[in-house]
């Protein structure tokens, strides 16, 4: 009972982690209609955003954390843009297909940039302390409940995702740019046709979405204290699953994907099968392909006429 | 207010509109009429940007808008509410409303202008939190010309408002149309399968066919010319 508890907190928090990245892919493909294979690589930047300013930042406090987490998602965020409007923004009234390999390219000239600027090798995610020694980005302590060991960083990871998770929600369903963005997901044309300017629409999608990418970048790192500039590749494709798992397009379902693959993962884990933990998200993948291609929430669109 | 100029618009190879050129009169309803692919939407659309003409020029109170995209138009008094209605059908009734007044900031007018379309479209109000893609074919009419009011144009194109719609809420929206050019002044640019119906809340209408002006003529003189009674108003 404690260690299936205990994996279901492990499962949590690495889902949450995969629902912040999952939603980039979702939402840029709610609005784009492609599947933007860079976004694995912000999660990236966003871990390495979080390692070069966390010392200047206060890393090893709670209020140095937080500012840590808020330079990754600004810095990711702006990242999201510059690629948009460079790389896939001339290709606007190309077809899918050439914006999908454009974006493949995107994604290996990060890798490569990264290994050749930050090089190649693993950096441990940890900040010198003044006196000597290394420190996590926040204060940890084991949490005890029972016999249940709860890392503070994993109470962390689910806090900071619930609280992203509301915002996002917030800002789709509350604000004005983000009735916009639902607005231009269903149909581009009539949203220009009321005054709204996709490209600017676009440009959010992408902030907003390389955001939740940065701070998942920086989560991930936390709880995997290790990083290197290929780290992106298996979150990433992972977050992909789970964004079609979830019905790609919607952000619920994305949020839902993503902690169902990160609990499957961990449970499988735990068990004998543990070699293949990372090959299940893929078997999910064909499973879904094959069974239920709309994703669990998504729906088959149906006009009335 | 709206004078279009020898446009020309293709489709890849296909010549859509070979050269249409029309008047719209500040206050007036011009209806198109003609068969179908004669090019009626095709001029809406180049009209408010969501196609680029090959060559032409479509002048609006008096300035070259030939080109401009549609979400600039919007500001400047154009609203479309175009073929097919695509009312956003995973937004609410109230929220495709919201998105109607996008470029309006100030909250007091976007409300007013919500009580109007309210008023004018009572059955909007009462399914003002539904999905609106769970309303009929005829309320989602209602809505997407709502939406289209909601910018305050002072013109508005109105593509198709009778199509697959049940014939008590082609009477009302008809009625509703005409309403809005007397009360406020609206200037419509009609397209209509429906030619009876159109010419007749109609100042002044143009016959198209496969993307020419055919014929260019008071609205009550086309209903009474025996070459449009023949082809477009059933005998």
């Amino acid at each position: 009972m404690t260690e299936l508890l205990q994996q279901l907190i492990n499962g949590l928090s690495l889902g949450a982690i995969y629902a912040l990245i999952a939603l980039g892919y979702t939402m840029v493909y709610g609005v784009l209609r492609f599947i933007n294979f860079a976004h694995s690589d912000v999660f990236m930047v966003g871990a390495y955003i979080g390692f070069y300013l966390g010392p200047r930042l206060g890393a090893g406090t709670v209020w140095g954390g937080i500012a840590t987490l808020a330079a990754a998602m600004a810095g990711s965020a702006v990242l999201g843009v510059v690629i948009e409007k460079l790389a896939y923004k001339p290709l606007r009234n190309r077809s899918n297909l050439t914006v999908l390999i454009t974006a493949i390219g995107v994604s290996l000239f990060l890798q490569n940039a990264g290994q050749k600027i930050l090089g190649a090798n693993p950096r441990a995610f940890q900040f010198p302390v003044p006196g000597g020694g290394q420190q996590r980005l926040f204060p940890e302590t084991q949490l005890h409940f029972r016999s249940l060991t709860i890392s503070s960083n994993q109470v962390i990871v689910l806090a900071v995702s619930a609280v992203l998770l509301v915002a996002l929600w917030w800002i789709v369903h509350r604000t004005r740019i983000g009735t916009a963005m639902r607005a231009m997901s269903f149909n581009a044309t009539a949203a220009s046709l009321v005054g709204i300017n996709n490209d600017a629409v676009i440009s959010f999608t992408f902030a907003l979405g390389s955001a939740l990418a940065g701070a998942g970048g920086v989560l991930y790192a936390m709880n995997y204290p290790s990083i290197d500039p290929l780290m992106g590749t298996l979150p990433g494709l992972k977050a992909f699953v789970a964004a079609v798992l979830g019905g790609i397009g919607n952000l619920p379902g994305a949020a839902l994907g993503g902690m169902l693959i990160g609990l499957v993962e961990t449970f499988v884990s735990g068990t004998r099968m543990s070699t293949y933990r990372d090959a299940i998200a893929f078997a999910i993948l064909i499973l879904i392909l094959l069974f239920r291609p709309a994703g669990l929430l998504g729906k088959l669109r149906v006009e009335k006429v | 207010m709206l004078e279009v100029n020898q446009l020309q618009v293709n489709y890849g190879a296909i010549t859509a509109l070979h050269d249409v050129s029309l008047r719209v009169e500040k206050g007036s309803i011009v209806t198109l009429i003609g068969g179908n692919g004669a090019g009626k939407t095709t001029t809406l659309r180049a009209i408010s940007g969501m196609v680029k003409p090959k060559s032409g020029q479509i002048l609006y109170e008096g300035r070259d808008i030939t080109g401009v995209p549609s979400h600039k138009l919007v500001g400047q008094g154009i609203a479309h509410s175009p073929e097919g209605r695509m009312v956003f059908a995973n937004l609410t009734v109230r929220e495709n409303l919201q998105m109607g007044a996008y470029l309006q900031r100030d909250k007091a007018v976007i409300a007013r202008e919500e009580e109007f379309v309210f008023a004018t479209f009572p059955r909007l109000k009462e399914r003002e939190q539904q999905l609106a893609g769970t309303l009929s074919g005829g309320e989602q009419q209602m809505l997407a010309i709502g939406r289209a009011l909601m910018s305050q144009p002072k013109c508005l194109l109105l593509d198709e408002p009778s199509l697959g719609i049940a014939p008590l809420l082609v009477k009302l929206i008809f009625e509703k149309i005409v309403e809005l050019n007397r009360t406020r002044g609206l200037t419509i640019l009609l397209v209509e399968q429906n030619a009876n119906l159109a010419l007749e809340i109609s100042q002044y209408g143009y016959v198209l066919e496969t993307g020419r002006i055919l014929l260019a003529d008071d609205a009550a003189k086309l209903r009474a010319d025996p070459k449009v009674r023949d082809a477009y108003l059933g005998g």
